[in-house]
C-alpha cells in the first residue's frame, strides 16, 4: 500500500493511492493536483548519509568512509511533493541528491543487521539538496548547507515495507527539466540499510518515524531557478520539485 | 522571584509559577519547594539546536589549527548541530555512561526557548521571538576533532538534560551577561559568562533564522564554554546559570539506568496541586 499525508479542504488527511488520484481517510476521492502534499509521515529524528555511494565520494574527491558519515536534519527543512525550494541569489552551486528514505516503524536499540528490516515500516523518496557555497570544515556538512528551509523535499508516498521485495536493488534517477542527470542503484551503497540500522542503534535508540536518508550516487549538477527537478526511486515514487528564487520570499 | 514555566510529571501543560533562581526553589500554592523535590519533566516541546565554538575561549582554544587541515580556515557562519529527541532528559534524571567509556564532557549551555515562529528575524527584533531561557547540559562523549558531525558523540540517549524550568524572557535583564558554572560533586569545576559569546543571543538568532525557521518550543543553545569539565560514573553534576536556575543530574552506568524509576530525592508527583 502507498500512503500520503495531504492538506485538502482546510484540514490534514491521510490518503492512499486510488486509480491515479487519492482516496482520503474520510472516503473522498481527489485528484493529485487538488491537494497540497505534505511529507508522508511527520519526521522525528532524521539522519542523512554523506558519501554513502563510492562513485559519489570519488566525484567529490573523497575516499570512501570507513564509518558512516551521518548528520541530522531538523523539521524546518522538509517540504512535500510538488513544492518549491529556494535557491538564494548569491549561490553558485546548488545540487539535488536523489535518496531512498527509510522510515523506522518500531523502537530499535542494539539491533543486529539480520534483524534490522523488522524495524522498518516503509520507504519514501527524498531530495537532499546541498548548497556547496556554504560548506565549511566544521561538523561538515553543516546545517547551513544541509538544513535550510525548503531544501529537503520528501514524498509523495510512503510505500509499505512489505511491498518492497529488495530495497537494496532499486534504481535511482534524477531528471532536471526532463533530462536525465543522475542514475544509480541502491545496490551500490557503501553501508547498506541493515548496516546503517545496526550502526545507529548501537549508540542510540531509534523510534517510529525516525528516518534515514541513505545517501546519493554520482551525478551532481548545478540547478537554476525555474528548474523542475524530479527524483525517482523505482517502485517507491516520483518526487517533483521546482527551484525558485529570492523574489518568491521577499515581502 | 522570577516568572517561569515548569513541566510537572503527570501535568500535560506547562504551569506558570514564581521561582527563586538563587535558591533554586519554586513557589507552589504558597509553599516554597526545592526544584529537586518536585518531579519535573523536560520543559521542551520542539527541536534542540546546539552551537559549536561560540565562546571566544573555545575558538581560541583551537589556536592555529583552524588554519591547518582539515579545517583550513576559521569558521565564518555559526556551526550548528541537533540534539535529537532520544537525548532529552530532565532535572534529576540519570545520564547514562555508555559501555566502554569512563568520562563524559559536561556542556553548560544557556538555552534560548523560542516563543513564536522565527524566520529571517533582525537582530533588533530577535528577542521578540524568545519565550524565555533554560539551563541545558549538552553532554558529549569527549572528542577532539570537530571536522565531521559528532552524532555518535552528542546524540546518545539521555545526553540532553533540560530544566529545571523556563524563566520568562522579561525576567532576564541581559542574557549576554550571565555567569555559567559547573559543579561536580559540589566542587566548582568551570566558571564562565555569556558575555564571552562570539555571537550574542540576538545576533545568533538573526544569523540562524536567516536560513532556518525556528518554531515555538524549539531551543537554540548559545554554546559551551572552553575547557568543559569531564565527569565519571557516580558523579553528581550541577549546571548553574545566573538568573535562570540550577540543573542537577547524576551519571550512572547505562546498564543501571532504570526506565520510569522515581527520583529518589523527590516526594512524589505534584499533580495533586493541580487536580
Amino acid at each position: 500500500m502507498k500512503t500520503a499525508r495531504v492538506a485538502y479542504g482546510g484540514s490534514i488527511h491521510e490518503a492512499i493511492e486510488w486509480e491515479g488520484g487519492l482516496k482520503l481517510d474520510d472516503g473522498r476521492i481527489v485528484g493529485e493536483k487538488e491537494v497540497t502534499w505534505l511529507t508522508p509521515v511527520e519526521p522525528r529524528t532524521v539522519f542523512a548519509l554523506g558519501l554513502n555511494y563510492a562513485d559519489h565520494a570519488a566525484e567529490l574527491a573523497f575516499d570512501a568512509p570507513t564509518e558512516p558519515l551521518v548528520f541530522l536534519k531538523g523539521p524546518n527543512t522538509f517540504i512535500g511533493h510538488q513544492a518549491y525550494t529556494l535557491r538564494p541569489a548569491e549561490v553558485t552551486y546548488m545540487h539535488y541528491e536523489c535518496e531512498l528514505a527509510v522510515i523506522i516503524g518500531e523502537t530499535a536499540r542494539n539491533v543486529k543487521r539480520e534483524d534490522a528490516y523488522k524495524h522498518i515500516k516503509g520507504y519514501s523518496v527524498a531530495n537532499d539538496y546541498a548548497i556547496r557555497d556554504y560548506l565549511e570544515n566544521y561538523y561538515r556538512p553543516n546545517l547551513r548547507v544541509k538544513n535550510r528551509d525548503t531544501c529537503t523535499p520528501m514524498g509523495p508516498w510512503m510505500v509499505d515495507a512489505k511491498d518492497v521485495a529488495d530495497p537494496m536493488n532499486l534504481k535511482l534517477t534524477t531528471h532536471v527539466n526532463s533530462k536525465l542527470v543522475q542514475e544509480g542503484t541502491t545496490a551500490d551503497m557503501i553501508f547498506d540499510i541493515p548496516a546503517l540500522i545496526e550502526y545507529l542503534s548501537s549508540f542510540m535508540t531509534l523510534s517510529e518515524n525516525d528516518i534515514i536518508l541513505t545517501g546519493t550516487p554520482k551525478g551532481s549538477v548545478d540547478t537554476a531557478v525555474g528548474d523542475v527537478v524530479v527524483t525517482e526511486v523505482e517502485g517507491i515514487g516520483r518526487l517533483v520539485n521546482t527551484i525558485v528564487g529570492d523574489e518568491f520570499f521577499l515581502n | 522571584m522570577s516568572k517561569a514555566k515548569i513541566k510537572v510529571l503527570g501535568v500535560h501543560e506547562l504551569v506558570t509559577v514564581d521561582v527563586n533562581t538563587e535558591t533554586n526553589t519554586v513557589v507552589l500554592e504558597g509553599s516554597e519547594l526545592s526544584a529537586n523535590k518536585i518531579q519535573l519533566d523536560s520543559p521542551i516541546t520542539g527541536t534542540v539546536f546546539g552551537t559549536l565554538l561560540n565562546y571566544r575561549g573555545a575558538l581560541e582554544g583551537l589556536g592555529e589549527t583552524v588554519n591547518e587541515k582539515p579545517y583550513s580556515a576559521p569558521p565564518i557562519a555559526p556551526i550548528l548541530y541537533i540534539k535529537p529527541a532520544n537525548t532529552f532528559n530532565r532535572n534529576g534524571g540519570a545520564i547514562p555512561m555508555p559501555e566502554g567509556l569512563v568520562a563524559l564532557e559536561i556542556g553548560a549551555a544557556l538555552g534560548i526557548v523560542i516563543g513564536k515562529q522565527a524566520s529571517r528575524v533582525s537582530e533588533e527584533a530577535a528577542l521578540d521571538y524568545v519565550a524565555g531561557y533554560t539551563v541545558v547540559n549538552d553532554v558529549s562523549v569527549p572528542h577532539e576533532s570537530v571536522y565531521r558531525p559528532a552524532v555518535q558523540h552528542k546524540s546518545r540517549d539521555g545526553f540532553c538534560p533540560v530544566g529545571p524550568w523556563i524563566v520568562d524572557r522579561d525576567a532576564v535583564a541581559n542574557p549576554d551577561n550571565l555567569a555559567v558554572r559547573v559543579f561536580i560533586n559540589d566542587e566548582l569545576r568551570q566558571e564562565n559568562t555569556t558575555s564571552n559569546l562570539i555571537r550574542p543571543v540576538s545576533q545568533l538568532l538573526a544569523n540562524v533564522t536567516d536560513y532556518m525557521t525556528l518554531s515555538a518550543g524549539d531551543v537554540l543553545l548559545v554554546g559551551i564554554p572552553e575547557e568543559a569539565p569531564h565527569a565519571k560514573t557516580g558523579d553528581n553534576v550541577r549546571v548553574e546559570i545566573e538568573g535562570i536556575g540550577s540543573l542537577e543530574n547524576s551519571i550512572v552506568d547505562e546498564k543501571e539506568r532504570e526506565w520510569g524509576k522515581q527520583n529518589e530525592n523527590s516526594t512524589g508527583s505534584l499533580w495533586r496541586f493541580y487536580s
